[in-house]
């Protein structure tokens, strides 16, 4: 036993540096290097630039509270939305927690009342940071932004049919919009309308 | 339950299936340290690994030797990552300043990635340096599996040699998984998941002006490599808090598809390289089939149970399946898949919050790792986990006919049956009994977010989560504490190395044994018959030492939910 252990010092030792130097640094580096050569918008974070400012990241959600603007999904990141503090709320399906939130979060939010809110629309994402709603979320609160903006519903409406992505191949992924997407794209149209 | 939800269970089950035998064969190479086409570019790595440590890969090792080299060359690791998790602020690729962590993380953090397990106690976009997560984290997610699949390969080679004193070189075993599998593997991965939107910088934030007008800072780090070593290796340590549900992760239901398949890839095809091993290959496929009808049953229930949503919110008004703690692009059936799978296998990576799930959809996971994560399992782990279950399978068998168990040419005698027995017994023992220390010192009550019984399942979660080396969590218990680090380490370490050393004690005592042909009495371990048999096994085991703790936790949980009962 005891030559056992003596003989493994050496390798453990030389092998845990070695090792180091190619797995921690040279491994993520490198890749840093081909990444940033190859993908650079992927690889700085798919990052959004509109008349010269950064508004954000087309994979990231962000907070809007706006009647003019869709919402997103309450958020547990922080705040709301924080992206130095991604997190779900982990309330558990029984929590009283989660049912008063729930409760408090339909009576502000709802504007289509009588009709059943997406649960989507309602329930705080597994990051705090989903970029995405279901299209019946969108669609929930269509009247409300085109009565904020002066739209015709049916430019709203139309304006979310386009806006839809489908999953890949029908079955990989779900039918989703981008909030933040959506909203620069009525921003557009609103802006537009008053030119 | 939709049938594109279907669709996406069966594809995924499908493509792995046709990868078993490809995966299988190529560590079957390793397994044998035959030459592979990447010889010729990182031979000369190899080699020069061996002669700067002094290694003489062909020299064998008995038993023994073999644990006590694995167990040193952890232990090593576990000290470099304690210092460099300590030491961050005094070192480089610390651009937000972060200070070195408290004792109790950096020894339960050290562990948690030693063993394979990626738990964790802290929210890595707040609390880790870039150069914290490469060298203290990455270099671990590599390592600990390339010595799980070392193990697995020990093990074959007991069943496999006859009247050997040997088992292998570890030392060998580890390197040419890490060179010529893991390495390889993770750069072509990585260059695929930055592609999709994963961040790949040295920058660890961005600011940006939200189209309100708000400030909004956004974590970033060198994400890509170490995600694709995440899921490859079965560590499931994330870079950011939410893990694999954090878009900068998992940007896309495609990158959430493909990290589903990694977890699995390597475990699918070691059961082939195990039937090779032992000259059988429909001995691996017995074994796969086994443990995805356990798979498919864990699926089916989660997946039902999310579809089906949450009566409490029904009844405020909200219609659907349980979105809480849920991302969009993944939608309820790949939650759903995401969590059976990173619990079936022991990576602990989640795309959702298995916190916020349905009570029964929730305890699936939870089961699965109770289980002993032998349901395609860890790297290496699971494979290894399973022929545990195996030996005392042949040993109920032969219990139940009258006659000296067999197992794949070896005699299963009351050595390899008491050992096999020790190790199976050390899970139940430690999350049992830690889950009850807990449940009653007011350290271990302060931990649980739920109040009720859902608040022990945040406590049983979790040390189910770490003696299973799983790491995923019903997250809401607060675990950055004295109490919980210390606890939720030594759980980890007994639940990866008091299992690994009585495993081994089998292979060396295996490997000595001449071999036994197979008679016509022999009870066959191939056919359907012996499939029911382990997965009744497995089912029994796990089923009747948990189910009084399942009773406390989800089950309690379950008829409060069904019934409107707060807390």
């Amino acid at each position: 036993m005891f030559i056992d252990i003596k003989s493994s010092f050496r390798p453990a030792i030389v092998m845990t540096l070695l090792f180091a130097l190619l797995l921690g640094i040279a491994y993520p580096l490198a890749l840093t290097g081909i990444g940033q050569a190859l993908f650079p918008h992927q690889a700085n974070g798919s990052l959004i630039e509109q008349d010269g400012r950064t508004i954000g990241s087309a994979l990231i959600g962000q907070s809007f509270t706006s009647a003019r603007y869709f919402h997103p999904r309450p958020s547990a990141a922080g705040k709301g939305y924080d992206g130095m503090a991604s997190s779900g709320s982990n309330l558990g399906p029984a929590s009283k927690a989660l049912a008063d939130r729930v409760a408090q979060d339909i009576k502000t939010g709802a504007t289509s009342p009588g009709r059943p809110i997406p649960s989507d629309l309602v329930t705080a994402s597994a990051s705090g940071l989903d970029p995405h709603i279901s299209p019946d979320a969108a669609y929930y609160q269509a009247d409300r932004v085109a009565s904020a903006r002066g739209l015709a519903p049916a430019t709203v409406r139309k304006l979310i049919d386009d806006s839809i992505e489908r999953p890949l191949l029908g079955f990989i992924g779900e039918p989703r919009v981008n909030v933040l997407e959506i909203n620069r794209r009525l921003d557009r149209i609103s802006a537009n309308q008053s030119r | 339950m939709t049938l594109q939800g279907w669709m996406l269970i069966l594809a995924f089950t499908g493509i792995l299936l046709a990868l078993t035998k490809p995966v299988g064969l190529w560590l079957f190479a390793l397994y044998e340290g035959r030459r592979t086409p990447l010889h010729a570019l990182l031979g000369p790595v190899e080699r020069g690994f061996y002669r700067l440590s002094g290694i003489d890969p062909d020299e064998e090792q008995g038993w023994r030797r073999y644990a006590v080299h694995m167990l040193i060359f952890n232990t090593v690791l576990l000290l470099l990552t304690y210092a460099v998790l300590r030491l961050q602020d005094m070192l480089p690729f610390n651009p937000l300043g972060f200070a070195g962590t408290s004792e109790h993380l950096a020894f339960n953090t050290a562990i948690s990635f030693t063993t394979n397990t990626n738990w964790q106690s802290y929210a890595g976009e707040s609390t880790l340096s870039n150069l914290a997560q490469m060298l203290g984290l990455v270099i671990h997610n590599f390592l600990s599996a390339s010595t799980g699949i070392a193990l697995a390969f020990a093990l074959f080679r007991g069943f496999a040699r006859r009247g050997s004193q040997t088992i292998g070189n570890f030392w060998a075993d580890m390197t040419r998984v890490t060179l010529y599998l893991l390495l390889p593997a993770c750069i072509l991965y990585a260059l695929f998941l930055i592609a999709s939107g994963v961040p790949q910088t040295l920058a660890q934030s961005v600011g940006v002006t939200t189209l309100e007008g708000a400030r909004q800072t956004l974590a970033l780090g060198p994400v890509a490599s170490q995600e694709a070593i995440k899921m490859l290796g079965t560590n499931g340590g994330g870079f950011f808090n939410a893990n694999s549900a954090h878009p900068f992760e998992n940007p896309t239901a495609l990158t959430d598809f493909v990290q589903m398949l990694s977890i699995f890839v390597i475990g699918f095809g070691l059961t082939w390289t195990f039937g090779k091993a032992v000259g059988n290959v429909r001995q691996g496929w017995a074994i796969l089939a086994a443990m995805l009808t356990i798979f498919l049953v864990g699926v089916t229930v989660t997946y039902w149970q999310e579809a089906a949503g949450n009566p409490i919110l029904h009844h405020l008004g909200v219609a659907g399946g349980n979105m809480e703690g849920k991302e969009v692009r993944f939608g309820i059936a790949a939650s759903a898949l995401f969590s059976v799978v990173t619990t079936a296998a022991s990576c602990g990576a989640v795309n959702a919050m298995h916190d916020s799930f349905t009570a029964l959809g929730g305890m699936i996971p939870l089961i699965n790792i109770q289980l002993g994560e032998v349901v395609v399992g860890g790297v290496g782990a699971g494979i290894y986990g399973f022929l545990l279950f195996a030996i005392f399978a042949v040993f109920v068998a032969g219990l139940m006919v009258g006659r000296t168990p067999e197992y794949v040419g070896k005699k299963i005698e009351s050595r390899e049956v008491k050992l096999a027995v020790l190790a199976i017994a050390v899970l139940p023992l430690i999350i049992l009994g830690f889950s009850a220390i807990a449940s009653v010192l007011p350290a271990g009550l302060a931990g649980p977010l739920n109040k009720g019984p859902h608040g022990f399942s945040e406590i049983l979660y979790a040390f189910t989560s770490a003696v299973g080396n799983n790491g995923s969590a019903f997250a809401g218990l607060t675990a950055n504490t004295p109490f919980y680090d210390a606890m939720l380490g030594v759980a980890m370490w007994i639940g990866r190395f008091f299992i690994i050393v009585p495993m081994l004690a089998i292979a060396g005592s295996l490997a000595a044994k001449k071999y036994t042909p197979e008679t016509a009495g022999s009870f066959p371990t191939t056919g359907p018959l012996w499939t029911g048999l382990l997965v009744g096994i497995v089912a029994v085991v796990g089923g009747l030492t948990f189910l009084p703790s399942l009773a406390l936790g989800p089950i309690a949980d379950h008829l409060a939910m069904i019934h409107g009962q707060l807390f």
